[in-house]
């Protein structure tokens, strides 16, 4: 069924305003995208973008959520894919039945993000316990990111050879240093970060 | 005046009218004659508002005087996902106040999206003599004072007013204390159907116990996590007529006493038909419920956290399953065992245990639906979360159920190709628009062109409501959409790159919908203008919590737009962050 643009009088104004054609794509010479390819691909930042994709107007706003993610440090990959609002579908009383479980699951629902401070550093950052699978990984993703050297762990000593200590704030409130428990266990319990500096640092070593 | 002579009395004419119910239809005899016209309004006992701000409560009391059952619906479904901000609106109160007034013999209120507070329900509870139904779903603005109230007013002497229903279906309460369920006075027995499964905190567990022990008809009764397993089996025992039951956590130390209580409860409800709740689920309980499997009708364990042998085992005894819900951790293996023994099923849907996880945590995935499609001949509504998807499995589906009237399939990662051929999916969904000829809901996902919407607009000729999201390339694909599904109601749209052209090009379709959402597209501003001031029956809500629109160039995209038609001009309740654009083109902020 034809539908006439009708309705009185402003058929004018408004085609001219669209200039709709039905033409095939890349026809009409108006600004648009490029025809889909293989190659069309929506990645996330996480991954390497295909060749040929060029800059994709639609999608700004995830990349720019991944932008401020990596603060424009080159060196620092944003710890997980930046979460589009709203997607996938789901609604919250759903997700956060998930999150209420206490984790024993090895897959338990959303990212568990804590907040990371370092002493001395003027904002803090966030990170993704789930992203990680060991200590290792996760002390040299927060090396990566603020910039410092852990030392050598040691049982006995903590930290060794660093002005900086890895703690965490536990279920309990109490600061922990960062290595001592088994990592899952780290990872059910661990609250926030904090990257301790100087005399403070060395303190908990010579303990 | 002249009477003509297949005239009948009116009270015969009302009779008659009595017995059409479905409001299409009544709307169609309305238009008959005047009189039909004036016997109809008179007599019709409900009314559905699908978009509370489409009229004012004073236009549906002047039309239809005599009104016992509302069903109100306030914010786009979008809402669900966060993408509509606090503050919006759906505020039920102005029509609390003017059917207070104006139906005393109210009987039923049913309100989906809407935010109600603790005074309204206050009013609710106190105005309406004969008061059965509460009906709220997804709504939010309350807390358990205002349940309190109604629990308190529930009962009446003088004016015979006894609750039925009190259903509170995934509302957002604000938890202020579980006594409210002692306000039933008790001599309080007329409850039917009570949903609280959606509150958080501990309810009087003994004011429940003897709520439900005095109340014979009980038939539905869906309880919330906080109630423990060992407690059900003593609701079970003072309610074996239970037709509805939603458990609570589902978890407790295995212990033998337990079990055989639960066992032998469930065994005693014969007529138990649908089964929910199963947070925490302890597999050792499940067995529990074997004996009352061959008789359920409706299963939902989407939020049982079990892995695929303890699902099997449980969805294999379902023989007269019609209706399931369930995590992704029943994986393939699982949905052909559902496929292979749930020959009646209707209605899928599968949720994802971990949807933000980078990668796939289940074998799960187009096969499952596909083996669905292949055993359950009856399946016709589908909502499906996978991680991979190929044309041929969707090619596959559609020719197998061509009786599908709601699919909803939702690839995780957005813009993901066909992952065989790394192709657009396009080809897939246009053969299941193609082959489900009464399709009348589907939601697209993964990567797809403008091909995909004009295979919608070709074939989803009964199509009426539509997801979108990050999918198409150019305002062709919309315009298809607006152009070609002419039964088109809702339509909704996240993230793809539409401008104007389609918008300003189908004004007119928009008339004919219920609402239009569309959010980080290209829609301008200047287009929203020109939109609003050329068609005076829609209102057209720019959402932008940038700040005014009129702070940047009018070729800047806005954030949100929310279009519906409506006869009750602009709404006079917007928050700061959405603007609307009058007749006379100035823009207006209420």
């Amino acid at each position: 069924m034809e539908r006439s643009l009708n309705y009185g009088g402003t058929d004018d104004l408004i085609l001219e305003a669209t200039e709709l054609r039905l033409g095939l794509p890349g026809s009409d010479g108006h600004e648009k995208q490029s025809p889909a390819t293989a190659n069309h691909v929506m990645r996330n930042n996480k991954r390497a973008a295909p060749q040929g994709m060029s800059e994709e107007p639609r999608f700004k706003r995830i990349s720019n959520e991944s932008d401020i993610a990596s603060n424009g440090d080159p060196d620092c990959e944003p710890p997980a894919k930046a979460q589009v609002v709203g997607w996938p579908p789901i609604r919250s009383y759903r997700r956060n039945s998930f999150q209420q479980k206490k984790s024993t699951d090895q897959d338990d629902g959303a990212g568990m993000y804590v907040k990371v401070s370092m002493d001395g550093a003027p904002y803090l950052r966030k990170v993704d316990l789930k992203f990680y699978k060991s200590y290792p990984d996760l002390l040299k993703a927060l090396e990566n990111m603020f910039k410092f050297a852990v030392g050598e762990y040691s049982e006995r000593e903590g930290y060794n050879g660093s002005d900086f200590a890895p703690t965490y704030e536990d279920k309990d409130g109490d600061w922990m240093l960062v290595g001592d428990v088994p990592w899952d266990m780290f990872v059910s319990s661990c609250k926030r970060l904090r990257i301790m500096k100087g005399s403070e640092a060395r303190g908990l070593g010579c303990l | 005046m002249q009477r003509m002579a297949c005239s009948f009395p009116d009270e015969v004419l009302e009779h008659v009218f009595s017995f059409v119910q479905c409001d299409n239809d009544r709307n169609a005899i309305s238009t008959v004659c005047k009189s039909w016209y004036k016997i109809e309004r008179w007599s019709r006992r409900r009314v559905f508002v699908g978009n509370c701000y489409a009229i004012s409560p004073d236009m549906v009391i002047r039309r239809f005087p005599d009104v016992r059952s509302i069903e109100l619906k306030g914010k786009p479904h979008f809402a669900d996902f966060n993408l509509v901000p606090d503050g919006w609106g759906g505020y039920v109160a102005p029509w609390i106040s003017a059917m207070a007034a104006a139906y005393p013999w109210l009987e039923e209120i049913r309100l989906k999206r809407m935010v109600i507070t603790d005074e309204n329900l206050e009013l609710i509870s106190k105005s309406f003599k004969n008061f059965k139904v509460l009906v709220l779903s997804s709504c939010e603005g309350f807390s358990t004072d205002g349940l309190a109230a109604i629990a308190a007013n529930c009962r009446s002497y003088l004016h015979c007013r006894n609750l039925r229903e009190l259903d509170l279906r995934e509302s957002e309460v604000e938890d202020l204390s579980g006594h409210w369920l002692k306000h039933f006075p008790d001599d309080y027995t007329s409850l039917v159907s009570l949903n609280i499964a959606c509150l958080g905190c501990e309810v009087s567990f003994s004011a429940l116990e003897r709520l439900v022990g005095r109340c014979p008809n009980l038939r539905t009764l869906r309880l919330n996590r906080a109630v423990p397993l060992d407690k059900l089996a003593n609701l079970l025992r003072r309610a074996p007529q239970l037709v509805e039951l939603g458990t609570g956590a589902y978890s407790s130390e295995l212990r033998p006493d337990v079990f055989s209580n639960l066992s032998g409860a469930f065994s005693g409800c014969k007529e138990l038909k649908s089964l929910s709740g199963f947070w925490d689920v302890v597999p050792g309980y499940l067995p529990a419920v074997y004996p009352i499997c061959c008789r359920l009708t409706t299963l939902n364990l989407s939020y049982a956290t079990i892995q695929s042998p303890d699902l099997i085992k449980l969805v294999g005894q379902c023989q007269n399953l019609q209706r399931l819900w369930v995590l992704d951790y029943i994986e393939d293996a699982g949905l052909d065992a559902v496929a292979a023994s749930c020959k009646d099923l209707r209605e899928l849907r599968v949720f994802p245990s971990d949807p933000y996880g980078p990668e796939p945590n289940v074998p799960l995935t187009e096969q499952g639906l596909v083996s669905i499609s292949e055993g359950c001949s009856k399946l016709q509504s589908v909502l499906y979360f996978c991680r991979q998807m190929s044309n041929a499995a969707l090619m596959t589906i559609a020719r197998n159920r061509p009786n599908m009237t709601r699919f909803r399939l939702c690839i995780i990662e957005p813009g993901t190709p066909d992952y065989l051929t790394l192709q657009p999916l396009d080809v897939g969904f246009g053969a299941i628009v193609e082959h489900c000829k009464d399709l009348q809901r589907l939601s697209l996902s993964g990567l797809l062109t403008d091909l995909v919407f004009e295979y919608i607009g070709t074939y989803a000729k009964k199509l009426e409501m539509l997801s979108v999201a990050f999918a198409g390339e150019s305002d062709l694909g919309l315009h298809h959409v607006l152009s070609g599904c002419e039964k088109l109601r809702k339509l909704e749209i996240r993230d793809c790159p539409f401008g104007d052209k389609a918008l300003l090009a189908n004004a007119a379709k928009l008339e004919t919908m219920r609402s239009l959402w569309m959010s980080s597209c290209s829609v301008t501003f200047g287009a929203c203008k020109l939109l609003g001031q050329k068609m005076p029956r829609l209102n057209v809500e720019v959402i932008d919590e940038r700040g005014t629109p009129d702070s940047r160039p009018e070729s800047c995209p806005i954030d949100k737009l929310y279009i519906y038609r409506t006869v009750a001009g602009s709404r006079f309740d917007m928050p700061g962050f959405v603007w609307t654009i009058d007749e006379d083109s100035a823009m207006r902020l209420s």
